[in-house]
């Protein structure tokens, strides 16, 4: 399958990031022709776009916009979620440093078609530059006219405030997200009421992703049947795959939904040093691990469920035989233990305990019952948590003792720095090998 | 008779909970509906008052069609639900077992050392709905512990379960977000900001609902086990809010006191005054009869000490004064009432020790004395509008402060201050000069008229109308011209019961007034004595009172319960008490009245008798005794002795018998006396008017003893705008001097008027009577620093 480069087309050139650059490439075209339209009809091409959310739900885009009650004289808003904090994924940064406009252009798009007159691009603190490609492209949009009142003769008002967030990655879950935009702690919010119906200021609300906002420009200008010839009937149109781990080539890749990860480890330069792959993930920590002999599946949503996992934030990272997963389960609990925002039980007492175990047994000194524990730990994490954080940090190691449970038999007695040299699974260990 | 009995109709769903069918309220939540069927689901976030979090996920259901357990207590039960509960369903069990194996593996277990073990929600549903084994073998998150989150209220932050059930408290119902939940995950506590503490005057209702040991009061700490506590429903004391408390006692000694239940009251809240100002019980009582003797008071048996009390109000007679306080039980009052009138035929009585005014006591007799259950709680909750005149719910009664805001109800207050509680009911101030109310009642905007014609609509007065001139007048004119509902709101306890009670010069029993001849046959009936024998023309009250005593117009005084400080001119009062040829007291603490009396009688505190208070709904409260063994006696009593000594019995004096004779009398059915008619008035004096009423919590004798609850106070401070701080230079310190001295006071500014300042009326640094010998709307001057 061939690179399809849509939102990362024009990114070797070095303005792209301005007002100039962007429109020398048809920027800002798909703007004029949406504002023409009615804004239910942008609703409903969206819908029959097939387009998934890029966040890492893969909710049909579409239908989310629909839920918003029109006409109800309320304020809509839109509220793009750029906190992008999820380990392995390095997608939505990118894109908004190299193409911030695509993003402002779909933002003014969407609100239209949703109704909404402000919209809010929620940034992850820790990345001032992402922050200020974006806060430029949103300054200069607005003196061209794209942003304010009336743009472009249409009527339509529309402004954006661009928030940077404290960096917690708990601010990424949508309702979280909303209550630290109003100024509370970002802790997830009870459902229903949902944001459709009483989201940002209790007024209905869309989030979505930065890479679901930047296809909508796209899709506007090149028409449905454009979109829909990529990928699959369930998983239509391309994705930034961002491609990370022990890759000689890591990057980011555009092609369409379908793609296998084999395809995209040949883009990626293959595993260094001609190693193999032990175990993979589609789509961040939060998505269960595969293994080699998943390679040739096609990366959609049904075909990564029917395996078991998830496409997730569709952010390929790669381990070769170096890693030991133990280790690496270890890190990610880590990281869910100390994100986890403290709302919930299972997932704040959850989190401390499996991994107060897993560090047992990275040290060599598992015990064994432990590790149906474990299991039965993460089993009363799952699905009873308050949000998918809780989910996702119940998720990597059962998949992990499925298909590796002698490595984690192994941490039983023998501490995995001894089995695994962790200066060999070092990034640059290869390089310098080489 | 056409009475419209209207039967509102309830929506109801069906649902089948464990198998059972059954209909419920629409919006009713799963876990409520359980409960119906008597399954309780295990919970610790969940509470009835609360909006629900879903928070702690130990009430894990399946609910059949959704894929993952759902927590009960933010599941609405919809048409045709099918719900599973741990009782039928081994996914909603194993749930609910891992969610409290979870629970316990931070959690310290130090059971034997902790004050909720043996009334802990967790421990029970561990027990109840745990596993019985825990398999974690970790070590334990641990923190430095307690950690003040105010002066009173402690927090252990290891046992704590983060069910947020006390910030939401916080947040929710008293208005006070002080405390939060702050940093994530299994690091998640209870904090607040660093030079904030928790100083909500509803604080302790969080350790009460707190469900473990995480939150406890300096008060109660390590002071006792819940199983060797006694408990008892009682009322509580301290303001007319009319409070169900829960009075645990171990040997004799008042441990604690809790909210209780009282829906159509207090629901499940307090406030702290009621829940940790009771150490005054157990300190200072006076324990034997007083008889002044060679200018000395001395010990006495009770039969000579009765003697003399009972043979020098008999020679006063009808030139004797009683003053019976705020705080007697309504029974007691009605003892005063009727020893007054039926021993000692006089009509002078007055249960106010505070501002008053013949105005107002027009306004009590005319509208207020015996008048049915009018307002309630329930109607403040439904009120589309509620103007508040002369009072601050959230320091006066704030029971009162947490419906209305509860209600979100639209509330305007004619005041000089707009409150920090009235920015939390979301209230707007309408201005006028302490003093002034009436003018600003009589020129009342429009749309403040309007609101008031809507059906619903309430009008509360507070006791400083008393204190206000036309106030009283302007109020009852104003309810009578738009429709709307008047209520009186006292302070204390026992001020609406004393009134009903007949405590107050020209009033019998009931309402009825003095002056009328069925009135009266009524009362000489119930009382076995001939009518003649009541006294003809309604007696003194008020000041006047205390000036004819201080002036010999009165030669006996029988006093119960007063603190002169807490009267407009202290000084009077003393005077009054050393003028007066005999004074006879009936307290339990010692007082400046107890210390200038020829006889002083010890009476039962409300521990040890049964009574009643009548709350400012007019709500009867009643309690029971809690120390059944106790062998003080209640005023009633007492004064019972004293009649049978003088002579005359005049039917009961024991609470049951009073009880009988009140229910007996019933309220006045007959014309009553018309409000009064008196003109607001114009302010005299230049400077800065003076407002100012009693804070929750204060230097109320009540109140001695509790250090800690003293630490939550409101620091004392004057306040005044913006402006007037400006024009002062915004020092930090100021002089206010009244007519009789002066107090320097730290400055705060606040939305107050220009032109004047607020100082509380009786806080530890200051009293205005007292200190400044000034009234509420007295002209005083405020200036830059301290006294020269
Ligand atoms: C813990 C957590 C973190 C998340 N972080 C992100 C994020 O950084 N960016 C994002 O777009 N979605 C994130 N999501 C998913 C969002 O909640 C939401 O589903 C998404 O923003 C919706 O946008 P989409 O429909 O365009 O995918 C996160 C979810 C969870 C539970
Ligand atoms: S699962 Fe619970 S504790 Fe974890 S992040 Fe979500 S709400 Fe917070
Ligand atoms: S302190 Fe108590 S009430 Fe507050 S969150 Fe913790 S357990 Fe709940
Ligand atoms: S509100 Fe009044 S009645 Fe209730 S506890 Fe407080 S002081 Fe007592
Ligand atoms: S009681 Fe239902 S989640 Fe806490």
């Amino acid at each position: 399958m061939t690179l399809t480069p849509v939102i990362t087309e024009h990114w070797d050139a070095p303005d792209l990031y301005t007002i100039e650059g962007y429109r020398r490439f048809g920027g800002y075209r798909a703007l004029e022709s949406a504002l023409k339209q009615d804004p239910d009809a942008i609703i409903t091409t969206i819908k029959d776009s097939g387009l998934r959310g890029r966040g890492g739900a893969g909710f049909p885009t579409g239908l989310k916009w629909s839920f918003v009650p029109q006409n109800d004289g309320k304020q809509h808003y839109l509220v793009v979620n750029a906190d992008e904090s999820e380990p392995g994924a390095c997608k939505d940064i990118p894109i908004m440093m190299a193409n911030p406009h695509a993003l402002v252009e779909g933002v003014i798009i969407s609100s239209f078609a949703i109704r909404a007159n402000h919209a809010f691009i929620y940034i992850r603190g820790e990345v001032p530059n992402a922050l200020r490609k974006v806060a430029n492209a949103v300054a200069e949009a607005r003196r061209a006219g794209y942003l304010g009142t009336n743009v472009l003769g249409s009527g339509f008002d529309i402004d954006i405030v661009v928030h940077a967030g404290a960096g917690a990655y708990i601010c990424g879950e949508e309702t979280a997200l909303l209550d630290s935009l109003e100024g509370f702690r970002g802790q997830p919010r009870l459902k229903p009421p949902f944001p459709a119906v009483a989201g940002l200021y209790a007024s209905p609300t869309v989030i979505n992703n930065v890479e679901t906002i930047c296809n909508i420009p796209y899709i506007i200008d090149r028409g449905l049947d454009w979109f829909r010839q990529f990928g699959t009937e369930k998983s239509p149109g391309f994705k930034v795959w961002a491609v990370s781990g022990h890759v000689n080539n890591p990057g980011i890749f555009e092609a369409p939904l379908g793609i296998t990860m084999r395809q995209l480890l040949e883009y990626a330069g293959g595993v260094r040093g001609g190693g193999n792959v032990k175990f993979w993930l589609p789509g961040g920590s939060s998505v269960p691990l595969l293994t080699a002999e998943h390679l040739d599946l096609p990366l959609t949503y049904e075909e990564m469920a029917a395996a078991g996992t998830m496409l997730g934030t569709g952010t390929p990272m790669i381990f070769d035989d170096t890693v030991s997963v133990v280790k690496a389960v270890t890190r990610w609990l880590e990281f869910y233990k100390h994100e986890s925002c403290g709302k919930c039980t299972p997932c704040r007492e959850g989190t401390y305990w499996i991994t107060g175990m897993l560090e047992t047994f990275e040290h060599g000194h598992g015990r064994e019952s432990d590790l149906e524990l474990l299991v039965s730990a993460c089993n009363q994490i799952a699905g009873r948590s308050f949000c998918a954080l809780g989910d996702a940090a119940a998720t990597p190691y059962p998949a992990a003792l499925k298909y590796f449970r002698d490595e984690f038999v192994a941490a039983t007695h023998t501490p995995v720095d001894d089995t695994f040299d962790p200066v060999a699974s070092y990034i640059h260990a290869g390089a310098a090998a080489r | 008779m056409t009475e419209n009995t209207t039967t509102e109709i309830v929506p109801t769903v069906s649902v089948t909970i464990d198998g059972v069918a059954l209909q419920v309220p629409k919006g009713t939540l799963a876990i409520r509906a359980a409960e119906m069927i008597g399954v309780e689901i295990p919970r610790f976030c969940d509470h009835p008052l609360l909006e629900p979090v879903a928070a702690c996920r130990a009430c894990l259901i399946e609910v059949e069609g959704m894929p993952k357990p759902q927590p009960a207590c933010a599941q609405v039960v919809g048409e045709g639900m099918t719900i599973r509960t741990q009782q039928s369903s081994e996914v909603a069990k194993d749930a609910q077992e891992g969610v409290m194996e979870f629970l316990l593996i931070n959690h310290p277990l130090d059971c034997p050392v902790c004050d909720k073990g043996g009334e802990c929600p967790l421990q029970n549903q561990a027990m109840s709905a745990g596993r019985g084994e825990s398999r974690f073998e970790g070590e334990k998150r641990t923190f430095d512990k307690p950690i003040n989150v105010s002066a009173q209220i402690l927090l252990d932050r290891e046992r704590c379960v983060s069910c947020a059930r006390c910030t939401r408290f916080a947040d929710q119902i008293a208005g006070d977000p002080m405390i939060e939940l702050l940093e994530r995950g299994a690091q998640q506590q209870v904090g607040t900001a660093s030079d904030e503490p928790f100083d909500s005057y509803f604080s302790g209702n969080t350790v009460q609902i707190c469900p473990v040991g995480a939150l406890t009061s300096a008060a109660y700490r390590f002071r006792s086990r819940p199983f060797d506590l006694v408990s008892v429903p009682t009322t509580c004391e301290h303001c007319a809010s009319g409070c169900s408390l829960r009075t645990d006692y171990r040997r004799g000694v008042v441990t604690r006191r809790l909210a209780w239940d009282s829906p159509e009251v207090n629901e499940e809240w307090n406030c702290d005054k009621g829940r940790f100002a009771f150490a005054y019980l157990a300190e200072g009582r006076i324990t034997t009869p007083l008889v002044r003797e060679d200018g000395e008071l001395r010990p006495a048996s009770w039969p000579e000490a009765i003697d003399v009390a009972a043979r020098g109000l008999a020679a006063a007679g009808s030139r004797t004064g009683v003053l019976t306080g705020g705080r007697l039980t309504q029974e007691d009052a009605y003892g005063y009432a009727k020893f007054a009138r039926a021993v000692l035929g006089t009509d002078s009585i007055d249960f106010r020790a505070r501002a008053t005014s013949p105005e107002e006591t027009q306004f009590l007799r005319a509208a207020v004395a015996g008048a049915p259950i009018g307002v309630t709680y329930t109607a403040l909750e439904q009120a589309p509008f509620v103007l508040l005149v002369g009072f601050e719910p959230e320091d006066e009664s704030p029971i009162v402060f947490l419906r209305l805001r509860k209600a979100r109800t639209r509330v305007v207050s004619v005041g000089a201050v707009a409150t920090r509680g009235l920015d939390k009911m979301g209230g707007e101030l309408l201005a006028a000069l302490p003093g002034q109310e009436a003018a600003a009642l009589r020129d009342l905007p429009a749309d403040i008229r309007a609101a008031l014609e809507q059906p619903g609509a309430v009008i509360l007065a507070g006791e400083r109308i008393a204190a206000s001139a036309g106030a009283p007048s302007a109020v009852s004119t104003l309810a009578a011209s738009t429709g709307a509902a008047l209520a009186w709101v006292p302070r204390r306890a026992g001020e609406r019961g004393a009134l009903d009670a007949g405590a107050l010069a020209g009033l019998l029993p009931g309402g009825r007034p003095l002056i009328d001849a069925q009135a009266r046959a009524q009362v000489a009936a119930i009382w076995g004595i001939d009518t003649a024998a009541l006294p003809g023309l309604p007696g003194l009250s008020g000041d006047d009172l205390l000036t004819s005593a201080s002036r010999v117009g009165l030669s006996a005084l029988l006093v119960a319960g007063v603190d002169p400080v807490d009267l407009p001119d202290p000084a009077l009062a003393l005077r009054a008490v050393d003028t007066a040829a005999f004074v006879v007291a009936l307290d339990h603490h010692h007082s400046a009245v107890t210390e200038r009396a020829d006889v002083v009688l010890p009476v039962a505190l409300v521990t040890e008798k049964s009574g009643t208070f009548l709350d400012w709904e007019g709500r009867p409260r009643p309690f029971g005794q809690v120390f059944k063994d106790a062998l003080t006696m209640s005023d009633a009593t007492v004064l019972g002795m004293i009649a049978s000594a003088i002579g005359t019995s005049a039917g009961a004096w024991d609470v049951n018998g009073i009880r009988r004779e009140l229910t007996a009398l019933g309220p006045w059915q007959g014309a009553r006396a018309v409000v009064p008619g008196v003109q607001p008035q114009a302010a005299a004096g230049a400077g800065f008017r003076l407002a100012s009423w009693r804070e929750l919590l204060d230097a109320g004798v009540l109140q001695e003893g509790e250090p800690f609850l003293a630490a939550t106070a409101r620091p004392s401070a004057a306040i005044v705008s913006a402006a007037a701080a400006a024009r002062l230079g915004s020092p930090a310190t100021v002089t206010v001097t009244g007519p009789a001295g002066s107090v320097t006071l730290p400055l705060e500014v606040g939305a107050v008027l220009d032109d004047v300042v607020f100082v509380p009326m009786h806080s530890s640094e200051c009293s205005i009577y007292r200190d400044l010998g000034a009234r509420i709307g007295t002209a005083v001057d405020v200036t830059a620093g301290g006294a020269a």
